[in-house]
């Protein structure tokens, strides 16, 4: 059913969710028409200060961002906390407006003459925010909360209920039993799942999810995993899934995208960005996880220090400052993304790949990460991260 | 630190200039003519045109603010209908007397409100909680210038300790702090006056004293082995500047509603002035008075701010 | 199906019961199971119906003078709270005397309500440029001390029961006000305001459902703490002589023509105090005992 699908999923506990694909009548530009695509996303934030209250300094939140999200594919998006991940689901969702760029929904541009109008922009494209409990009205029964949507899109009122009780059953929450509750009711994992249930009460084609499972316990972090890849399957959902959670980026996703300090610095397949990764900052990130094997557990920490001030980025490649592999050329020129588009490429920018750059490691491929850790496994790993 | 002091300063500038608009507006709301307001009843025609002339009524409106607001800034706040003499002059004299039972005020009210808050903060549910809660609640609710009377009756008429109105026996209006004969008239309007504040200050110590016990610090103080007395000075010092603020918003209230007790009381402050102003439809008084108090308020205001930045020191980086 | 897994475990961890409380209804619970907001409530409650019936109560004509029945005590004949300095009798002007003041309470913190609470979920909800304008007209009349605002515009104006409503309109707006924006500017922030966003909704429809429910209860405990702010108030400026015109009876100007008497009938005197003190104290009370019951997160 899905794009990617094959080559993609993790083997782990996944069941054969594969049916046959109906075309969806919503799809405008066929199947190889990427339903998203961003380019040269920036939103810089000003800081104020000083005695006038002028803008002191800027906040590089996400700088010049661009990659493709393929019709019912997974993008998980991942990166520290503060590398501007969440700037990027709201400025999908134009919750906040971006300063430069462009959104290409399934082939029409947004907020264009002839493009896509926000209003149906937000109509394709939902999210579901990481706090469950602050994500939801506490003074509206949970059913008003899922039928508020279609009910501002102009459904008569019993139609948007309706739709709201069919999603909750969808959802796991037997409408009869939960639709009159409020949220202070409802335990974190189900009101995350009223969430998504209010999510889809407009039908998108896609959901944005940032950190919907981050705040949940372990174990409920799983069955709403299990009731994503499940919805996905049967609503053909695309999914732009935001987790600081490598594990649970692993488990879901098709392709992944790592960012850093607001810049895209890798993208590309999941299995291959688990078990090949290029970029030396993935590395670390990938080696700083937690292993579930006690022989692979790391006695020195891969990657040094906090991230730099976003405030003020390092110039040159912005990982330089804690990339084993600086040299001169890191610190005086950005590296550029190599091939971010299309199912199978593996983008990376980074000097240490790019022919030209003059960096004098390039073409010693696979690069490991740090000398005094093992290389991570991410083969093995997946058997921790399949729960 | 001194970045947020300059800013706070700089923001008085502004508040200040909207209370001179609201103080002259004033006069465009008492009814009738204007000019009607700022004459005397027995006033010639030659008067009238001369008072036009210097409240430049002929000019847009604009232009008669800033005339005013040129000559209030250079001390001139106009004369008086009743007394002809500057509002100023009567203004500066009252407030003095206003200040003194205000500061005596505040101060009482202080002390006992700390002591009864934090005894209540420290015994949350007994029945010194519940005294100082109940005291606190009436001090809030009691019209006090119906407690001024019921003073007078009990002190004044019943007992005759003290004398009921008034500042002096021969109708004096200059307050000595240190004569009993000048004090003992002082007793009455003070303590009418201390109601309120006691009843807020003891409410926000009880709550800011309790607050403090209930957090982790004090549990890991108790932890450590620390006597009862020594959390409560450590929890009392954390809640004094908050405390402290509040009290400096009740003197400023006090100052600025001192009008009804002064009434009950014919203290000669400047909430008597007003009231007489009131009275005598004496408008250029009137609007003098307000302004005068509107803006030591907005000074009190400025002055509690940046002690407070100074004393706590987690208000610098707000 | 794992899918079908997950339901069971939706299910299995809920609490049983169909029946659900709203916020609303869970406060009048909690209310219900406080006897000293209950008892005041009924005291406020009495008073005004009193107050209403004051015709059908009142055993006298409330402006009926009598020269030769001036200052009599409590108990005197077929007047049980005595007279007052012009023979009139008191329990039918403290009857009547209530509709002006408990109204004086009450609607110039509904208008306040309505007027500050707007400007506020506006200031509050839209931000920038219409949050600094709002505001700062807020804080200038902020700064002035209350009973100063209220006599300075009600003495302007001449007084009346009028310019009273107006004064004291007038001063509660910026408190109120303020409390409107804060909570509105905290929950415009949170996540459901931005997902009712993201859903496409207008803004008049975000603030309709999603902000008002949400912004009332604080708006709401506050505005009840007022009450007895405004009743002492404009009991106060009664007191100066700008309340009602005589003869009409109002408690605070009561008090203040009695009060040259206070050698002669202490207790009679101080009887429209009393029924001043006992409304604040009702209102303040209840003010408290609603700030229990709604201090929940439902």
């Amino acid at each position: 059913m899905t794009l990617f699908d094959q080559t993609t999923t993790p083997a782990a506990t996944a069941p054969a969710l594969h049916e046959v694909p109906k075309r969806d009548p919503r799809d405008r530009g066929g199947a190889r028409q990427p339903l998203l695509i961003v380019r040269d996303l920036h939103k810089h934030f000003p800081i104020k200060g000083g005695l006038l209250n002028t803008t002191v300094a800027t906040v590089k939140a996400v700088d010049g961002v661009s990659f493709a999200v393929g019709k019912g594919e997974t993008l998980g998006v991942v990166g520290e906390s503060g590398c501007g991940k969440s700037t990027l689901a709201r400025l999908l969702m134009h919750l906040i407006p971006p300063d430069r760029g462009e959104l290409i929904f399934d082939g029409d541009p947004v907020g264009q003459r002839q493009g896509l109008s926000l209003r149906d922009l937000r109509r394709n494209m939902q999210m579901v925010f990481q706090d469950s409990s602050s994500s939801l009205n506490p003074r509206m029964p949970i059913e008003d909360s899922v039928a508020y949507g279609p009910r501002v899109h102009g459904a008569p009122r019993h139609t948007a209920r309706a739709t709201a009780r069919d999603l909750l059953d969808k959802v796991g929450l037997p409408a009869e039993m939960f639709a009159h509750r409020y949220p202070h009711e409802l335990s974190g994992g189900q009101k995350q799942r009223v969430n998504i249930a209010r999510a889809l009460a407009l039908e998108p084609r896609m959901l944005i999810l940032d950190e919907a499972v981050s705040a949940l316990d372990k174990s409920v972090e799983a069955q709403v995993l299990n009731l994503l890849r499940h919805l996905r399957t049967r609503l053909s959902l695309t999914y732009l899934f935001i987790s600081h959670d490598l594990h649970v980026v692993q488990y879901i996703s098709d392709r992944v995208l790592v960012m850093y300090l607001g810049e895209v610095v890798e993208i590309g397949p999941v299995d291959r960005i688990y078990s090949a990764a290029r970029h030396p900052y993935t590395q670390a990130l990938l080696a700083s996880q937690l292993s579930t094997d006690p022989a692979e557990r790391l006695t020195e920490a891969p990657i040094a220090g906090d991230p730099p001030n976003p405030i003020d980025p390092p110039s040159g490649c912005r990982f330089h400052t804690r990339c084993p592999f600086a040299e001169a050329v890191c610190t005086a020129q950005a590296p550029r993304l190599s091939a971010a588009e299309g199912p199978e490429a593996h983008g990376v920018a980074c000097h240490m790949h790019d022919p030209g750059s003059g960096h004098s490691r390039h073409g010693d491929p696979p690069v490991t990460p740090l000398n005094a850790a093992p290389a991570p496994m991410p083969a093995k790993r997946a058997q921790g991260a399949a729960r | 630190m001194w970045i947020y002091a300059l800013h706070r300063l700089l923001y008085a500038i502004p508040i200040a200039l909207g209370v001179s608009v609201i103080c002259f507006a004033l006069v465009y709301l008492a009814p009738g003519d204007p000019v009607q307001s700022l004459i005397p009843a027995d006033a010639t025609e030659e008067d009238i045109a001369a008072i036009k002339r210097l409240y430049g009524f002929d000019k847009p409106l604009v232009f008669q603010y800033f005339d005013w607001l040129g000559r209030a800034l250079t001390g001139d706040l106009g004369t008086s209908l009743q007394t002809n003499r500057p509002v100023l002059e009567d203004v500066t004299r009252a407030f003095a007397n206003t200040l003194a039972i205000a500061l005596i005020a505040v101060t009482l009210a202080f002390a006992v409100a700390f002591t009864l808050g934090t005894l209540a903060a420290y015994n949350v549910g007994r029945p010194i909680d519940r005294i100082a809660t109940s005291i606190s609640t009436v001090g809030v609710s009691v019209p006090n210038y119906w407690m001024g009377i019921v003073l007078v009756i009990v002190f004044a008429v019943n007992l005759r300790w003290l004398p009921a109105t008034g500042m002096g026996a021969t109708g004096s209006e200059n307050f000595d702090w240190l004569d009993w004969d000048s004090l003992k008239y002082a007793v009455l309007p003070v303590v009418t006056m201390a109601m309120i504040p006691l009843g807020v200050v003891t409410r926000s110590t009880r709550s800011a004293v309790a607050d403090i016990l209930s957090q982790d610090f004090v549990q890991v103080l108790r932890a450590k082995g620390l006597s009862n007395t020594r959390i409560l000075v450590h929890a009392v010092k954390n809640a004094l500047p908050q405390i402290l603020a509040v009290m400096g918003l009740q003197l400023g209230y006090l100052i600025g509603g001192s009008i009804l007790i002064e009434t009950v009381f014919t203290w000669p402050g400047t909430g008597l002035l007003m009231s007489k102003a009131i009275l005598t439809r004496d408008i250029p008084l009137l609007q003098g008075t307000i302004l005068f108090l509107a803006l030591t308020f907005v000074l009190i205001n400025l002055i509690v701010d940046l002690l407070q930045t100074l004393v706590d020191p987690r208000m610098s980086r707000a | 199906m794992p899918a079908d897994a997950t339901i069971t475990t939706a299910q299995a961890g809920a609490p049983a019961g169909p029946a659900r409380r709203g916020y609303w209804s869970s406060v009048a619970e909690r209310l219900r199971h406080d006897p000293v907001t209950v008892f005041f409530l009924c005291v406020i409650l009495l008073a005004a119906v009193a107050a209403l019936l004051a015709p059908v109560l009142a055993p006298h004509d409330p402006y009926e003078t009598s020269m030769l029945k001036r200052l009599k005590p409590v108990g005197f004949e077929e007047h049980p709270l005595g007279t007052d300095e012009l023979g009139r009798d008191m329990l039918s002007r403290l009857l009547y005397g209530g509709r002006v003041s408990i109204m004086m309470g009450v609607l110039p913190v509904l208008l306040a309500v309505a007027i500050g609470g707007t400007l506020g979920v506006l200031a509050g909800f839209l931000g920038g440029l219409v949050n600094t304008a709002i505001m700062r007209v807020m804080d200038v009349f902020y700064a002035f001390p209350s009973v100063l605002l209220a006599v300075a515009i009600s003495g302007t104006l001449g007084g009346g029961i009028a310019s009273g409503l107006v004064a004291l309109t007038l001063v509660f707006i910026p408190s109120l006000c303020r409390v409107a924006e804060t909570a509105t500017s905290q929950i415009r922030s949170v996540d459901f305001v931005e997902a009712a966003r993201a859903s496409g909704a207008p803004t008049h429809s975000i603030i309709r459902a999603h902000v008002i429910g949400n912004v009332l209860p604080p708006i709401f405990i506050y505005a009840s703490s007022l009450v007895s702010v405004s009743i002492l108030l404009s009991a106060g400026l009664s007191f100066l002589g700008l309340g009602v015109s005589p003869p009409v009876a109002d408690w605070g100007a009561m008090l203040s023509s009695l009060r040259q008497a206070v050698y002669v009938q202490p207790l009679v005197c101080a009887l429209p105090g009393i029924a001043i003190f006992v409304m604040s104290l009702s209102f303040n009370l209840v003010s408290d005992g609603l700030r229990h019951a709604m201090d929940v997160k439902a």
